[in-house]
């Protein structure tokens, strides 16, 4: 294996990083191939949920040939340190569509990196990403989209949501758009916010006491992430492991 | 059950209430009128304890205790209802949750059994079947896209799956038509009028006193009760105005 230097905080996609624990990882192997074929669609997903100190860096690359789609779901929760990255690359009127959640609690760093290349004309891509962050923990969305030259009729999305439970916890969301066709649709949008404190005086004048309550709004917030999920079974651990994590914060 | 004794509150530092007494026994309905921006909604959400309503002075003691040394989930558990002027909308969680959770609650804190999902369900669909409220409202987001009419009845719902001891109701007949608000009137006698629990309804208008007739009727002024008397107050303060009653 070559060595690589390690990864300085000056490369953009390891900006927010726990480089310390990066470090502990390095090098990093291979990333994990996904080879979805013309016209044929793949759902995969990713439960991060590693034992407590541990450092883990899941890579991915995915290559959807033309008309293929790709439906990608992760849940990003455990370790000390996890980092998920996906690097996609789409043909001619392929589709990917990732929903990610990112709940981190502690002194969690957790991150979802992505960089999608819309390569040929008439691509899709949505990304949709929900952080849920307490305490001292980080949670970073880093999203590139390059639409190649000729790429016409792209259209991309990105959407990312963040709530802080604690003013101690940090969202950070970067959506990096590099455009090089010119009949182009990129939306992106990033908030970051808090509970409502309108919402909580009422839940608590009908007399929920407030962790039900934060729990309550916070799986409202996540929710949407696993609802279109092809396998009732993978969305139910997912969802089951989302709330676990969620009770656990609050 | 109520006793309230010159109550002074702020919000952002600025006086609201400035002495207010009132008490409420058991099997008791009163009103509060008042000009706008009396206080009337001021009191009601430092009564349920709204984050921001300090309270400066005097004190309040429910069903024998300190109101104030109580969370506002608590004072709920204890027996206290209170309707929003402008009910809250919650995106992404139904009706049925919210009720359920917050039903649960209570009991837990009361130390009684939790309803299951069954239970849950048969309670709801008799209350929602009193206030003319579709059971396939409860199954939307709480409030989300609700007339302002559906709100008030959802609420009234609420109330009747939650079961209080004390209801205190702000302007709930406002965003209501004539229908409406008789069925909400008939609800909440059918829910309130017991002898061992109280409402305190605050309201601009005579028109809900025709169905829920209050036994004493209050104008609230200027942060204080100004004048007391029985429902006769309320037709003298329709027919001639605040500013002429309290002259
Ligand atoms: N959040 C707030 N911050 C500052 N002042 C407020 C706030 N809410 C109400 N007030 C003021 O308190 C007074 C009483 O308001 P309110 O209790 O809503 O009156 P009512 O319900 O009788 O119409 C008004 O002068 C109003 O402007
Ligand atoms: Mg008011």
């Amino acid at each position: 294996m070559t060595t690589v230097a390690l990864p300085t905080r000056r490369q953009e996609e390891w900006r927010y990083s726990d480089l310390e624990a990066v470090a502990s990882l390095w090098p990093l192997p291979a990333p994990v191939r996904i080879d979805v074929a013309a016209g044929e669609s793949a759902h995969h997903h990713l439960l991060q949920d590693a034992g407590e100190g541990v450092a883990v860096v899941h890579d991915y690359a995915i290559a959807i040939a033309d008309g293929g789609r790709c439906d990608f779901h992760v849940l990003n929760i455990g370790g000390r340190f996890g980092r998920v990255t996906l690097n996609v690359t789409l043909g001619k009127g392929a589709h990917f569509e990732l929903n990610g959640a990112i709940i981190g609690g502690g002194k969690q760093t957790l991150e979802i990196v992505t960089a999608v290349t819309h390569a040929q004309p008439d691509g899709t891509s949505g990304q949709t990403i929900r952080s849920v962050l307490g305490q001292h923990a980080t949670g970073s969305y880093l999203g590139s989209i390059n639409v190649a030259r000729g790429a016409q009729r792209t259209d991309a999305f990105q959407s990312v949501k963040a709530m802080l439970l604690d003013r101690t916890a940090t969202a950070n969301a970067k959506p990096e758009l590099e455009i090089y066709a010119d009949d182009v649709k990129c939306a992106h949008g990033a908030t970051v916010g808090e509970l409502d404190k309108q919402a909580l005086f009422y839940m608590a004048s009908r007399g929920m006491d407030p962790a039900t309550a934060k729990t309550l709004l916070l799986k409202a917030f996540v929710a949407g992430v696993f609802d279109d999920m092809a396998d009732e079974a993978v969305k139910e651990t997912l969802e089951a492991a989302a709330i676990a994590k969620l009770e656990a914060l609050v | 059950m109520l006793t309230i004794e010159n109550l002074s509150n702020e919000i952002d530092g600025k006086a609201i209430l400035k002495g207010l007494s009132l008490s409420i026994n058991a099997g008791e309905v009163h009103a509060i009128m008042g000009p706008n921006g009396a206080g009337k909604s001021t009191l009601a959400y430092t009564l349920g304890g709204r984050p921001g309503y300090a309270v400066t002075g005097g004190g309040a003691t429910f069903l024998g205790k300190d109101l104030f040394e109580m969370e506002p989930h608590e004072r709920a558990a204890a027996g206290l209802f209170l309707g929003f002027q402008y009910p809250v909308e919650i995106p992404g969680v139904s009706n049925l949750q919210f009720l359920r959770e917050s039903l649960n609650s209570q009991r837990r804190a009361r130390g009684e059994k939790e309803l299951n999902g069954g239970e849950f369900i048969k309670l709801a669909k008799e209350k929602a079947a009193l206030l003319g409220l579709d059971m396939e409202m409860l199954k939307r987001p709480v409030n989300v896209g609700f007339s302002g009419g559906e709100k008030k009845r959802a609420e009234m719902v609420q109330m009747g799956i939650l079961d209080p001891k004390l209801a205190i109701l702000d302007e709930t007949d406002s965003g209501l038509d004539i229908d409406a608000l008789k069925t909400v009137g008939a609800g909440i006698n059918a829910i309130m009028r017991r002898p061992d629990k109280a409402v305190l309804l605050i309201t601009h208008y005579q028109r809900l006193l025709d169905y829920v007739k209050p036994d004493f009727v209050h104008v609230l002024a200027g942060g204080r009760i100004v004048k007391s008397g029985g429902p006769e107050l309320a037709l003298e303060l329709e027919r001639e105005g605040y500013a002429e009653v309290m002259a």
